[in-house]
């Protein structure tokens, strides 16, 4: 929660990058507290690993600096902000005044990755497929998506475009978190 | 071993998503919006979780894995996106990004 | 199948005669047009005859029904025709003149570019004239006396490019409406009490109903509304406006409809409505009253007139107000038996005037006038007989016919007599003044003034500028012809009066058959010393005026202008016809006017009417200026939107699991 607020509060992106981390993190003990290993493994490997590792290289490659002060959009301040802010309460009134659930012991969960392999690759193998094609058109969209228009002519025909780094090393960490 | 009611983590699950809606709506810079989707969808993992233990169910926690790449294929190509429109705006304020016409 | 059941192809010939020179006159030659309007005129006329010819006093009134037309509960209208008396004299006339003025319109209108135009108005003024006098019902009679009001403007505004023959058109038919109004009322009162309109049912429900003394029933009041209505149409005081105004249409139409049959109708309605009249005295005192009033009225204005056609027309209306005395005395027969004889010897007056016209090359002021008779042999001895017969010189037809009147008249106050004669004297007077500026005399006037090309010359100037400069001349014999017979029926048609023939001829109409064998001894023994004495005194009336116009225009022509000098202000005011188009100006017609730019033009029609249409576009765009702001391209607002919407829904579901 602290590093949400945090995030909230900073004016630089990377420490509000940094304190995404921090949640990250967070959550991933929060995970195990709850018996789901696996989950939280994953978590830390693709997410705080991979995902916020992607995010850190564009600021530093785009050279973000602190927000500037802009006008921004009065609509999001008056209508948004309260909007939110009554959703969320109303939410958390509901889900404690109304909660019937009982408590959930620590470690509860059978967490272990043979079973969540044995659902993967039995039960849900398309999805997990269907998945897999989906990172290959993503890969390929942002390859796309950021390619110089002359960088593409001049290599039509040849190999792979010279792409900057933070996409081959995606690659490498999704399939280095895959293989796990 | 001490029992956390489920309704905490479900209420740190909203907390955690409505800090990301917040995120989005207050930040200024396009990719401190992004991190804040991020949150949104971590929240979200989180309830997931939650719930799968309370019901003793692994679905939750595969469903949290689908999530998980589908997250990490958008930030990809949401940040793609990003290094695009800078190259031509040079700006990375989202103000500054209204118009349709590139 | 018997002739009268053929009925109503009279009213249809004339129709069908409009229908195609108005459709396809514009390519057809003027023969073929003529020939066209001729033919189904004639038609019509051909059977009007045929159907006389079996027709007597003694026979049983014919209806025929064309078709259902209302049927709404208990209250139905037909289309249904009728034939009695009343309405074979009144199909004999308009046939007649209306067959003779269509002869004499294929020479005056020949040059005209739109002749096919007017030949299919005058045919479709036949129809409506038809359908209105052989209606069976109050409504179909509407039908034809809305028609004749329509064909009235149409050709009182044919030569519409002019504006003050526009404008006449227009007031003659607004006038008209106005009369329209009352008789409408009146038709409303008449389906209330009577839940019909039809004349035998009304009229059977009505005689046994007793005479309204009190003046306060309803027979009076629908008798009053009738004579607004006859009013208007008849040109009577207070709606006779227009009449003078109408003689801005071609010399025929002036003939026809303002002269021998529309104006008629109010005449023709009040004596075919006498029932009711008879039953409510108040009413039939107020159309004695106005009669004789619009009488004397008339002439003194048409003393003064210059242009001979407006002399005409208020004459015209002058001999409508004997009629409408005679009705209001209670002489329905006699008011007809005028009615015929004025149809001949106004509508030749009129033709003759027009032959004048068009000999003088379209100019109509008296004054540049006179010597004409050299010119114009045929047209002077023509209007000369008309003329004797409008000043009621026995034996000529108009003097049996007001002299009947007179007599009549006479039987119920000695008021309307007096009046009557003196109006008699003044006709008289004015009508020689008219001879004797026009014709009389040695001096063309016209001759040393420049040509005037006159507003009822349309083509003819360009057709007699060349070869005998401006002298006049006479009219073709296609136009003389028609003079001629009407000269004869002047002559003649009076003879019908002798003998009290007209009346025992429409006796079952105004009597009732029964009834007819009593007063036909008894108007034998009528003819009494009275009776001679006052022909004979109406008789020297009329030959005082004309001794004092033959003083005033013949012998000593400076004497008019002099004595106008001495009256001063009264002759002023007669000339500008007592200023009473100007007093209705100020009265009514200006307020009406400006009241309604202000309150329906500016007021409901700019204020609320365009105002609600061009304020609702006016909201939906600033609706959609406000709306458009959401689109801003910023993706945080766009984000605050949908985190607001979500907090909506979010609330709504948290209520709904609260509430249930």
């Amino acid at each position: 929660m602290a590093g949400a607020v945090n995030l909230l509060m900073q004016s630089h992106p990377i420490n509000s990058a940094l304190s995404l981390v921090v949640v990250m993190g967070s959550l991933a003990v929060e995970y195990l507290l709850l018996g789901a290993e696996f989950v939280a493994a994953v978590q830390v490997i693709v997410y705080a690993g991979a995902i916020m590792v992607m995010f850190l290289i564009t600021i530093m490659l785009l050279n973000a600096g602190k927000e500037e002060r802009s006008h921004g959009s009065r609509v999001a301040m008056l209508l948004g902000v309260p909007g939110v802010v009554i959703g969320g309460a109303l939410i958390a009134w509901t889900i404690l005044a109304r909660s019937t659930t009982d408590s959930v012991s620590i470690g509860a969960l059978q967490g272990d990755p043979r079973g969540i392999a044995k659902l993967l690759f039995h039960a849900f193998l398309l999805p997990f497929e269907v998945t897999s094609v989906l990172i290959l058109i993503a890969i390929m969209g942002a390859v796309v998506l950021v390619s110089r228009p002359e960088a593409v002519v001049r290599s039509a025909d040849s190999s792979p475009v010279r792409q900057p780094e933070p996409m081959i090393k995606d690659r490498e960490l999704v399939a280095a978190g895959k293989d796990h | 071993m001490a029992a956390v009611p489920l309704s905490y983590y479900l209420v740190l699950s909203g907390i955690l998503f409505f800090c990301g809606v917040l995120g989005f709506l207050i930040k200024r810079n396009i990719i401190t919006i992004f991190m804040s989707i991020e949150l949104m969808l971590n929240g979200v993992n989180l309830s997931f979780v939650a719930f799968a233990a309370q019901w003793h169910s692994l679905n939750g926690q595969v469903f949290v894995f689908f999530v998980m790449v589908v997250a990490a294929a958008e930030a990809a190509v949401g940040l793609a996106i990003i290094i695009a429109v800078y190259r031509t705006r040079e700006t990375l304020n989202v103000d500054q990004v209204n118009l349709l016409k590139l | 199948m018997t002739l009268t059941s053929y009925l109503w192809l009279v009213p249809l010939f004339p129709l069908a005669g409009a229908a195609i020179n108005g459709f396809f006159g514009r390519r057809l030659p003027k023969q073929a047009i003529s020939a066209i309007a001729l033919l189904f005129c004639g038609l019509a006329f051909g059977m009007a005859l045929l159907l006389a010819a079996g027709f007597s006093s003694a026979s049983a009134p014919y209806s025929c029904d064309l078709a259902h037309w209302i049927r709404s509960g208990t209250f139905q209208v037909d289309f249904s025709f009728y034939l009695d008396q009343l309405s074979l004299v009144m199909l004999l006339v308009v046939t007649g003149v209306g067959f003779l003025i269509h002869i004499y319109s294929i020479g005056y209108m020949w040059d005209d570019e739109s002749y096919y135009r007017f030949m299919a108005y005058l045919n479709l003024f036949m129809f409506f004239m038809l359908t209105l006098v052989l209606a069976k019902n109050y409504l179909v009679m509407f039908i034809g006396w809305e028609g004749v009001g329509l064909a009235s403007y149409l050709l009182i505004g044919f030569w519409f490019t002019k504006d003050s023959a526009a404008s006449a058109g227009k007031k003659a038919f607004i006038v008209n409406r106005i009369g329209d109004f009352g008789f409408l009322i009146a038709l409303f009162l008449i389906i209330q009490h009577f839940g019909s309109l039809d004349f035998t049912t009304v009229f059977n429900a009505v005689t046994p109903l007793a005479k309204e003394t009190s003046g306060a029933g309803f027979l009076t009041a629908i008798g009053l509304l009738l004579m607004v209505g006859a009013a208007g149409k008849s040109a009577q005081i207070p709606l006779y406006v227009w009449l003078p105004d109408a003689m801005e249409g071609p010399t025929p139409v002036s003939a026809l409809i303002h002269a021998a049959t529309m104006v008629t109708a109010g005449v023709y309605m009040v004596a075919r409505s006498h029932v009711i009249f008879e039953r409510a005295p108040e009413a039939l005192t107020v159309v004695a009253v106005i009669g004789t009033l619009t009488a004397f009225f008339a002439a003194t204005i048409g003393i003064a007139q210059t242009d001979i056609k407006k002399v005409l027309a208020y004459s015209t209306v002058s001999q409508l107000g004997y009629m409408f005395m005679a009705c209001g005395v209670g002489a329905f027969s006699a008011g007809i038996f005028h009615l015929m004889t004025h149809a001949f010897f106004k509508g030749l007056l009129f033709l003759a005037a027009g032959s004048v016209i068009h000999g003088v090359g379209g100019e109509q002021d008296m004054r540049k006038m006179g010597g004409l008779r050299v010119y114009m042999p045929w047209t002077c001895a023509t209007m000369g007989i008309a003329t004797l017969a409008i000043a009621g010189i026995p034996p000529l037809a108009g003097f049996w016919s007001k002299d009947e009147i007179l007599w009549q008249a006479f039987n119920v106050s000695w008021v309307y007599w007096i009046i009557g004669v003196i109006t008699a004297f003044i006709t008289s007077f004015y009508m020689f003044r008219l001879m004797y500026m026009t014709f009389g005399g040695d001096v063309y006037r016209g001759a040393t003034s420049p040509s005037g090309h006159g507003i009822d010359d349309h083509g003819h100037s360009t057709g007699h500028g060349d070869g005998h400069g401006h002298d006049p001349h006479e009219s073709p014999w296609v136009m003389l012809g028609p003079l001629v017979i009407l000269a004869v029926l002047s002559i003649v048609g009076g003879l019908v009066g002798i003998g009290n023939h007209f009346e025992h001829f429409l006796a079952p109409v105004f009597q009732g058959p029964a009834v007819e064998a009593a007063t036909e001894g008894a108007s034998e023994a009528g003819k009494s010393g009275l009776e001679y004495l006052l022909m004979a005194v109406s008789v020297s009336v009329a030959g005082l005026g004309w001794f004092l116009a033959y003083l005033l225009y013949s012998r000593s022509p400076q004497l008019p202008a002099r004595i106008a000098t001495s009256l001063g202000g009264l002759y002023r005011a007669v000339v500008h016809k007592y200023y009473i188009d100007e007093i209705y100006a100020a009265l009514f017609v200006k307020p009406l006017i400006e009241g309604s730019t202000a309150i329906l033009w500016h007021g409901v029609d700019q204020g609320v009417i365009d105002a609600s249409v061009n304020e609702s576009a006016h909201a939906a765009r600033e609706l959609s200026d406000n709306v458009r702001h959401m689109q801003s391209g910023n993706l945080r607002s766009y984000a605050g939107w949908v985190a607001a919407g979500g907090a909506v829904v979010i609330a709504y579901m948290v209520w709904m699991g609260v509430t249930h």
